[in-house]
């Protein structure tokens, strides 16, 4: 018995969990300011008290937002593991004071931009990025186009895991799961369809020109 | 109204020799006047049908010849054309390209001149009038097939365009859903240009054209020109 099976993974930009809680009614621009300023803050002040107490501010506005842990979790687990990693690395190569504001510091700052994004829709973030990106006009890019590639960029993360995933299974299932080629072509191939789908369906959507 | 004049579509190919590459004919020529609202496009796999279907908005142009919509040139104002000629693909996961419905309709609204509040309104509006109000913010991958199909006739026809294109958008679904879909498209206003295997549907067209290795063999009364396509693909009734 293996329980009921997870949802694929749906990225950084999949992550949203709709509510109406005051963190989800804060507006999007409002909300990377403040991941920056935490970013800033964390970066300047030095130390394990400032890195807990960063940490334990992200805390208070998850429990705010009202997310469910295990999505938050869910995204930020490759960084647990990372963490405690560099945290043992910091204890051993320097102090476990170093240790601990690193580890707690890179936490909390993915704690938080997770928060950012389960508490925004990305259409809202596509409209930042858009916005933030309007300088470009200048030398010839459009924002919309700069921002809708960011966007793209993040939702084909989870469509790569996904095909390497069932490459991986295609091969075990033709015993060839010790054969390297036998992932990495097929995977490889069905990126560059994925791609060139993608960009077709873009372009019949007049999305883009 | 849409009009193919003289069209021929080739491409490169490897020369099975190994040689060097040869041009091969994917299309044409082929000359119509598409003016009836249901016009259904039969044809083997690898006929010519689904290149046939992207000259229609500029996904693919003419290697010869001009495809017109409403008088405008695909090849010369491609972006005009996609406005008004929207497109549906067979598969909808090559089509959904936001984590939610309602992010993925109101993607294709962004062209518009909407604000965001405008845009999510309208979106919802789009994904209501296809029955999934209660979907609206799941996750797409939490979505039956047949769901993600109808996300994506509502992604596309959410711009109103006067034009649907539909590339064979049955073909992965159950027989119910199947059935959603295509009375969905039954009851469009727009001219819809559908590419079927399903002849059933086809018999409900206004006018079917049948394709067969890269040209329009049969084309007129439905019930005729399926009669043909069933003859070639050597399959009695």
């Amino acid at each position: 018995m293996s329980g009921p099976q997870r949802p694929p993974w749906s990225g950084p930009l999949g992550l949203f969990h709709p509510g109406t809680s005051p963190v989800h009614r804060c507006p999007a621009p409002l909300k990377l300011l403040a991941l920056a300023a935490l970013g800033l803050a964390l970066a300047l002040l030095h130390g394990p008290v400032s890195a807990l107490v960063g940490l334990a501010l992200v805390l208070v506005v998850h429990v705010v937002a009202r997310v469910p842990w295990r999505r938050t979790l869910r995204g930020a687990r490759g960084v647990l593991v990372v963490a405690l990693l560099v945290g043992l690395y910091q204890w051993w190569a320097s102090t476990w004071q170093a240790a601990v504001e690193v580890s707690v510091d890179l936490l909390a700052l993915v704690l938080a931009a997770t928060l950012v994004t389960t508490t925004t829709r990305a259409d809202a973030l596509l409209d930042v990025l858009a916005r933030a990106a309007g300088p470009l006009r200048h030398v010839g890019l459009r924002p919309e186009t700069f921002a809708l590639a960011c966007g793209l960029v993040l939702r084909t993360i989870p469509v790569l895991v996904r095909s390497s995933l069932e490459t991986r299974d295609a091969a075990r299932a033709r015993g060839l799961e010790r054969d390297p080629r036998a992932v990495l072509v097929p995977a490889a191939v069905r990126m560059v369809a994925h791609a060139r789908a993608t960009g077709d369906a873009l372009a019949a959507r007049g999305l883009g020109e | 109204m849409i009009e193919l004049d003289d069209v021929l579509v080739t491409a490169w190919s490897p020369d099975p020799a190994g040689g060097e590459d040869v041009v091969v004919r994917l299309l044409g020529p082929v000359s119509l006047r598409l003016t009836e609202r249901r016009i259904a496009v039969v044809g083997a796999n690898g006929s010519g049908k689904s290149t046939l279907a992207r000259l229609l908005n500029g996904l693919v142009l003419p290697s010869r010849g001009t495809v017109r919509v409403d008088g405008l040139d695909t090849a010369r104002d491609g972006a005009a054309v996609r406005r008004g000629v929207g497109f549906v693909f067979t598969d909808p996961d090559a089509q959904i390209v936001m984590p939610t419905p309602v992010e993925d309709v109101a993607l294709s609204l962004r062209r518009l001149d909407l604000t965001a509040d405008e845009r999510t309104a309208a979106a919802r509006a789009a994904l209501a009038r296809f029955g999934l109000t209660g979907r609206a913010d799941v996750p797409v991958h939490a979505l039956s097939g047949g769901q993600r199909q109808l996300l994506a006739l509502a992604s596309v026809l959410a711009t109103e365009p006067h034009v649907l294109v539909c590339d064979e958008p049955t073909t992965l679904l159950d027989l119910r859903w199947r059935r959603v879909v295509d009375d969905l498209l039954d009851g469009l206003e727009q001219q819809v240009v559908v590419v079927t295997h399903d002849l059933d549907a086809a018999l409900r067209a206004d006018r079917v054209l049948v394709v067969d290795d890269g040209t329009v063999v049969a084309d007129g009364d439905p019930a005729d020109a399926v009669a043909t396509y069933r003859r070639l693909m050597g399959v009695s009734v």
